[in-house]
């Protein structure tokens, strides 16, 4: 080769790959560390599960085979994963403003009761009736976000137990109603309200056997991802939630941008509960609480707070939901099993958050 | 062993020698400290001087332990020393007073003394703990309340606090960190004539880290001056001047004088405060019935020693603290903060402490930068925010203010404090300013920024704005003022115009003791 050649060659090799955008660089390392910790808690619970005398192989293999592997298990996944992603938004939106909601459940056993009343006072077209559920769902699961915001900015209430302790009331609100002013005196061994009636169910999306609260969810993620990302309106709410005091200086009506958050928040878990209602029970009783308000807590956190990476959280984590069932038939895990492994996800996740900005890779270059 | 090859650190009495042999520091490819050999005579105050970067915090914190040299040695009373970490400088005797606070917000000042001494029994005798601190308070002649919770107190009694405790600590070489940024001249001659005297009677050895000439030349003994890393001057301070060692400082470069004021014939009141009332995190009065008004083309000086209520007055303004009382208005109309206010207006702010109080640390450069007027147009278009032109922003700001970043993606908190500082101003003062409220806004920032921040701000009022100006650093409002008034324990109890102002009567108001005077 003569010397000429190989300095051309030398210089196509120091020709940069498309460069990577520092804009790139930080989207990418948000997903980095979440990947990390998912993959690091699986390990762990793959060990918790070997100490129990069990392959964690075939563990990994079963919730592959029973989130993933084929037609039946995705509808299952999917029908878990939505009221997640609805729930994960409760606690997406409010962080774009500082706060900390764990409150979803509540948010969502309040929606789905309001949503089951709607049918009780309401006849007329099914569309019109489930508009109208769907909106007075939405209308309470707003509120009762709301409320923790509104304690939060005026009256310096910790929004995080303020929400936690506010699900429980509307945990008790709904056994309240549904064990004495609304309850079905047919409900004889589950007390719960009247059923919504066939014809307000909602059905299935066209195609597959999965409701429309998947697709509910996927398009707020979406709209909201748009909002918090590409509107005056997000940006207004990240200065609010990245520093109080700039945000004041800037003008900016904090207290208004921490309510909409909230009051969006809520609304989104609010049609969790709507959809759970129209789609999955039938009507109002004590399994509406259960959990999915909770693990939104997760998958939010997971995703780091960003509406768009919610849907994939929210599937995985549903994935893992319906794999529940398997691994408990197959290998007798039992049914806490599942909680423990969020459990580590979760404390491994909030433990990878000091890592951000650790790594040289991630650290911006002027590009 | 390497333990006994290596002198062991033992407190000896008496005020110690220090000096550097050849210390060399690098960071990556940055030289931090090329070659700098000093020496320290016991019993003087050193004073190091130099621009931001020039070197100075390098060298001192190879000397507490916090940095390792990469090459060079340090002798301490005469013998080599190796310092790898805090404890050893502090067993030597060896303490620092650091530009940021080292307190626990949530204890008191008290505690905060007793516990910085590191050797506590399991129960502390607090009875015999108080009276050797009331006895060893006697001996000081700067005061601090010791019951308060730190977090209780303002910026210059924290200060004050952190010097209290090198001594507490009995440390023989006391380093000071741009001391007295927060302290009124009096207090810092207190303080800084406390420490001297100390060294001259014997006691101790002080180095001085500092941008202030005329405490180099009213305090210390010796000046090193120090330039990117290396030493390009020492004198003895009896045999120089300020005008000789500003020319070591920053070379032959041009440096930027404040622009000059021009006489500007004053406009319309602006800005105007009546009977204002505000009060403090913990509830109690910290403004009382301040009055004033600022007219365009003018800027109103508010002098005083940190803690008298101007943080507080400050925050009204700025919209970060609701008053209690009274009004503000803003060209004749109330006033409320309101973005709305703001942007009709035209009110733009430079607050102290501009990453706490001006910032989204976790947000990018361009993103900060865009905090005014990211919902306007070109950088909106309807709801919606446009990133290319939000971009295109950042970049101009960033070139025409010379603001040192990675990128304007990269979060402003990893900028150095003087970058931060430049970030808020080319997003405050790159449009038209019609009333501009500063406080503090060159705390802590280098000769050249300094000079450049003031040239704005006097820019800023010769194009016709209304601009308060408050400051702990007297000089700076005698600098740039047109008006001058002081705040005493949330009262304005001075004011004059800078042309009739009496620099006997602000010292006396200000410190609170003033029989005679303009009345307020």
């Amino acid at each position: 080769m003569t010397s000429s050649a190989a300095h051309a060659s030398a210089r196509t090799a120091s020709v940069p790959a498309p460069a990577m955008t520092d804009a790139n660089r930080r989207a990418l390392e948000g997903a980095f560390w979440p990947i990390v910790s998912l993959l690091a808690a699986m390990v762990v619970f793959g060990l918790f599960v070997a100490l129990t005398g069990r392959d964690p192989l075939e563990m990994y293999a079963l919730i592959y085979e029973g989130a993933f592997s084929d037609a039946f298990a995705w509808q299952n996944t999917l029908q878990r994963a939505a009221p997640l992603i609805l729930c994960a938004l409760a606690v997406a939106l409010p962080a774009q403003a500082g706060l900390t909601i764990i409150g979803g459940e509540g948010a969502l056993v309040l929606g789905g009761l309001a949503a089951s009343v709607v049918p009780l006072a309401v006849a007329g077209p099914p569309l019109l009736v489930q508009a109208l559920m769907a909106g007075c769902a939405m209308l309470a699961g707003g509120f009762w976000i709301g409320l923790s915001g509104w304690l939060r900015h005026y009256r310096g209430v910790n929004e995080t137990i303020a929400s936690l302790l506010l699900s429980y009331i509307a945990i008790a609100l709904l056994n309240h109603l549904v064990e004495g002013a609304l309850r079905d005196p047919a409900s004889l061994n589950k007390p719960s309200t009247r059923p919504v009636g066939d014809a307000n169910m909602l059905g299935n999306l066209p195609g597959i056997d999965v409701h429309p609260g998947l697709a509910f969810g996927i398009i707020l993620c979406l709209v909201l991802h748009v909002v918090v990302r590409h509107t005056g309106l997000g940006f207004a709410t990240r200065i609010a939630g990245g520093n109080v005091r700039a945000a004041r200086l800037a003008g900016l009506p904090v207290g208004m941008l921490i309510l909409w958050t909230c009051v969006a928040g809520g609304a989104c878990a609010g049609l969790a509960g709507m959809v759970e209602v129209a789609a999955v029970l039938g009507s109002a009783n004590a399994t509406l609480a259960a959990g999915y308000g909770y693990a939104g807590i997760l998958v939010s956190f997971i995703a780091r707070h960003n509406p768009l990476a919610v849907i994939p959280v929210a599937i995985l984590i549903g994935g893992i939901g319906a794999a529940g069932s398997l691994l408990q038939r197959r290998m007798e895990l039992p049914d806490a099993a599942m909680l423990v492994l969020q459990g580590v996800a979760f404390m491994i996740i909030l433990g990878m958050e000091t890592m951000t900005g650790r790594l040289k890779f991630f650290q911006p270059r002027g590009a | 062993m390497i333990e006994a090859s290596l002198p062991h650190p033992v407190a000896r009495g008496g005020a110690p020698t220090v000096e550097f042999i050849g210390a060399t520091k690098r960071f990556g490819t940055l030289t931090a400290l090329d070659d700098v050999s000093i020496k320290v005579r016991p019993g003087s105050v050193h004073a190091l001087l130099g621009e931001n970067g020039a070197g100075k915090s390098t060298l001192v914190k190879c000397l507490v332990g916090f940095y390792a040299a990469d090459a060079g040695q340090v002798m301490f009373d005469g013998r080599e020393v190796a310092i790898r970490n805090p404890h050893d400088a502090g067993a030597l005797g060896i303490g620092m007073v650091y530009q940021h606070f080292t307190l626990v917000p949530s204890m008191t000042a008290a505690e905060n003394l007793v516990l910085a001494r590191g050797d506590l029994p399991f129960r502390i005798d607090w009875a015999s703990e108080r009276s050797r601190l009331a006895e060893f308070m006697a001996r000081m002649p700067i005061r601090v309340p010791l019951d308060k919770p730190v977090g209780a107190l303002a910026a210059g009694e924290k200060q004050r606090l952190e010097i209290l405790k090198q001594l507490y600590l009995k440390r023989r070489l006391v380093i000071l960190d741009e001391p007295t940024s927060v302290l009124t001249i009096e207090e810092a001659d207190e303080a800084l004539g406390l420490m001297r005297d100390m060294a001259h009677r014997g006691e101790i050895t002080v180095i001085i880290i500092t941008h202030k000439f005329r405490e180099v030349m009213a305090f210390a003994d010796r000046v090193s001056v120090l330039r990117r890393g290396a030493l390009v001057g020492e004198r003895e301070v009896a045999d120089s001047s300020p005008d000789d060692l500003a020319e070591l400082m920053i070379g032959t470069r041009a440096i930027r004088t404040a622009a000059a004021k021009a006489p500007v014939e004053t406009g319309a009141v602006l800005l105007e405060a009546a009977e204002l009332d505000a009060a403090d995190d913990s509830g109690h009065p910290a403004v009382r019935r301040a009055s004033f008004r600022v007219r365009g083309g003018e800027i109103l000086g508010i002098a005083g020693v940190s803690g008298n209520g101007q943080r507080e007055l400050i925050e009204c303004l700025l919209g970060q603290r609701a008053p209690t009382g009274g009004s503000v208005r803003v060209k004749g109309r109330p006033y409320g903060a309101t973005r709305r206010e703001m942007q009709q207006h035209r009110v733009f702010s430079l607050p102290e402490m501009p990453l706490r109080n001006a910032c989204v640390p976790g947000m990018s450069v361009a993103d900060n930068m865009a905090l005014r007027n990211f919902d306007r147009a070109p950088l909106s278009r309807g709801p919606f925010l446009k990133r290319r032109a939000l971009r295109e922003q950042a970049r101009r700001l960033i070139e025409s203010f010379s603001v040192k970043t990675p990128s304007p993606e990269a979060p402003i908190q990893d900028l150095s404090g003087g970058n931060v500082q430049r970030a808020v101003l080319a997003r405050e003062l790159s449009s038209e300013v019609d009333v501009l409220i500063a406080a503090n806004p060159v705390f802590g920032l280098d000769f050249a920024a300094v000079a450049a921040i003031h040239g704005r701000i006097v820019a800023a009022r010769n194009r016709g704005a209304a601009v308060l100006l408050v400051s702990e650093d007297l000089d700076e409002l005698l600098d740039l003022a047109d008006q001058v008034l002081v705040m005493f324990e949330g009262a304005i109890v001075y004011r004059s115009a800078i042309a009739d102002a009496d620099i006997g009567a602000i010292g006396r108001h200000m410190a609170g003791h003033a029989g005679a005077g303009t009345p307020a």
